[in-house]
């Protein structure tokens, strides 16, 4: 008995009157155009933006929750990461070194200056803070777009590796449809405010890519 | 002592000052003449009627009278605060929020100081009411403005900062607290300075007038040090009240950060 995630009649900014339910374990897969809502929905979610309708997590409804639980259950990585110390280690908890290991740091990262950080690793780092909180649904907005192939593929992997183990709820944003084929089980396009599955979205255009999905 | 009275042939000479620096202005093409004239014009007309006002005020001994000219005077630092902010709040908090912060700390402690420590007779006695008031409303005016717009703009500015930690589960408070201490602070420097250079750097304005208006030196001395210290009260209260509310109205019950509540200025 794990983590269900349920939406009624949900509406933000980036969509409207949505119903769903996420059973643990699953990862939904979220693609469409630029500009089309995506980020806005996951802030919803998240409970960072006003929303209409009703969210739930295992039956608990988001209003009941005070607002920092929510989020530490329901956590956003955002596709910028915020870092406020001056180092990384203030930022964590606590931090398994075999999470770190997989996205290819070792310890001493925990001692790097924030200033000096890459982009790639300020995303990867931001993964393993939103991780080090164990949520039970994670809100993942292109969490490798500014990841190398090399990277991407250890991103993909410790995430795998997460599900199998601690059966979260997953909602990955992302443009790269193969990415979403392959860590997703069922893959959602978002456009004009509708979320749509990918094959009736592709359905219309004959082909396996949805109309609204840009050509990569 | 004797009060050397001037005359408006003094003010006159004086004024020629401005007039002189306006020419030059206009030779050098500054074009600043018209504003100094003006401020200039502005000054000598608001004071000589506010020079009326007081005079009115002193003869006729009336708490009315003097609750009307703090109240006016209240309002008009009301929207000053308002005026100097880049980003204000929407609607009635943009200007409530500091005429309330200024409301509590000034006049609480005017009637402190009339009360407990001055003690005139009537205690709203406007010759001692009205000064106090003034001095402690212009100064917290500065302190609440400066906390109110650093506040405002900075929470703008590091408005990814302040979601990331609300992200990771913090508060609203929380997400926020480094710029409320940032805010406070930066409203409470200029009279920590004034405090530090009085005397040494500067001699104080209120002092200065009351040796020249002939006061005896030590008089005029203990006057302005209680001066000071009721400013650094009502400023640090009032700055930290403002700075409060405000912290406060940028989130929801959702401890969502809701920069939709603040405008452009």
């Amino acid at each position: 008995m794990g983590t269900v995630f349920k939406l009624v009649d949900f509406g933000c900014r980036g969509v409207e009157g949505l119903n769903m339910e996420l059973a643990a374990g699953r990862c939904l897969g979220l693609t469409g155009p630029s500009g089309s809502g995506k980020s806005l929905l996951l802030r919803a979610l998240a409970d960072l933006d006003p929303y209409e309708g009703r969210m739930f997590l295992d039956g608990v409804e988001a209003v009941r929750m005070p607002a920092p639980q929510w989020r530490r259950k329901v956590a956003l990585l955002p596709a910028e990461s915020a870092w406020w110390h001056d180092t990384v280690a203030p930022h964590f908890d606590a931090l398994p070194a075999s999470w770190l290991e997989g996205l290819g740091f070792d310890a001493r990262a925990m001692e790097w200056q924030i200033s000096h950080l890459s982009s790639g690793e300020r995303q990867r780092l931001g993964l393993l803070r939103m991780l080090a909180q164990r949520p039970a649904v994670m809100l993942l907005d292109e969490p490798t777009a500014n990841l190398d192939p090399k990277n991407t593929a250890r991103v993909e992997s410790l995430l795998e590796g997460l599900r199998r183990e601690t059966d979260p709820v997953m909602i990955w944003v992302s443009h790269d449809l193969d990415q979403l084929r392959r860590c997703c089980d069922d893959i959602m396009v978002l456009a004009h405010g509708r979320l749509t599955a990918l094959d009736e979205a592709a359905a219309g255009d004959g082909g396996d890519r949805a109309p609204e999905v840009p050509r990569l | 002592m004797n009060v050397i009275v001037l005359s408006p042939l003094d003010l006159g000479l004086a004024g020629a000052l401005v007039i002189v620096l306006a020419l030059i202005s206009l030779r050098m093409g500054l074009h600043l003449e018209r504003q100094l004239l003006l401020a200039a014009l502005r000054t000598t007309v608001q004071l000589l009627l506010i020079g009326l006002v007081l005079k009115a005020l002193f003869s006729q001994v009336h708490p009315g009278w003097v609750a009307l000219m703090a109240g006016v005077m209240l309002l008009a630092a009301g929207r000053e605060v308002v005026g100097r902010q880049k980003r204000r709040f929407t609607g009635l908090w943009g200007f409530g929020l500091g005429t309330l912060s200024m409301f509590v700390s000034s006049f609480a402690i005017t009637v402190l100081a009339l009360i407990v420590i001055v003690g005139p007779q009537p205690w709203y006695e406007p010759r001692y009411a009205i000064p106090l008031l003034g001095m402690l409303l212009g100064n917290t005016m500065n302190g609440i403005a400066i906390g109110m717009d650093r506040l405002t703009g900075s929470a703008w500015d590091q408005r990814t900062l302040i979601e990331g930690r609300l992200m990771l589960g913090q508060t609203g408070q929380q997400a926020i607290s480094h710029l409320r201490s940032e805010s406070i602070r930066s409203g409470l420097i200029p009279i920590i300075n004034a405090m530090m250079a009085a005397g040494l750097v500067s001699l104080p304005g209120m002092m200065t007038g009351q040796i020249l208006g002939g006061s005896a030196p030590m008089d005029a001395v203990k006057y302005q040090i209680l001066i000071m210290f009721l400013i650094a009260g009502g400023t640090g209260l009032g700055t930290m009240t403002a700075v409060w509310l405000g912290s406060k109205r940028l989130f929801d019950e959702r401890q969502r950060l809701r920069l939709d509540r603040l405008r452009k200025g």
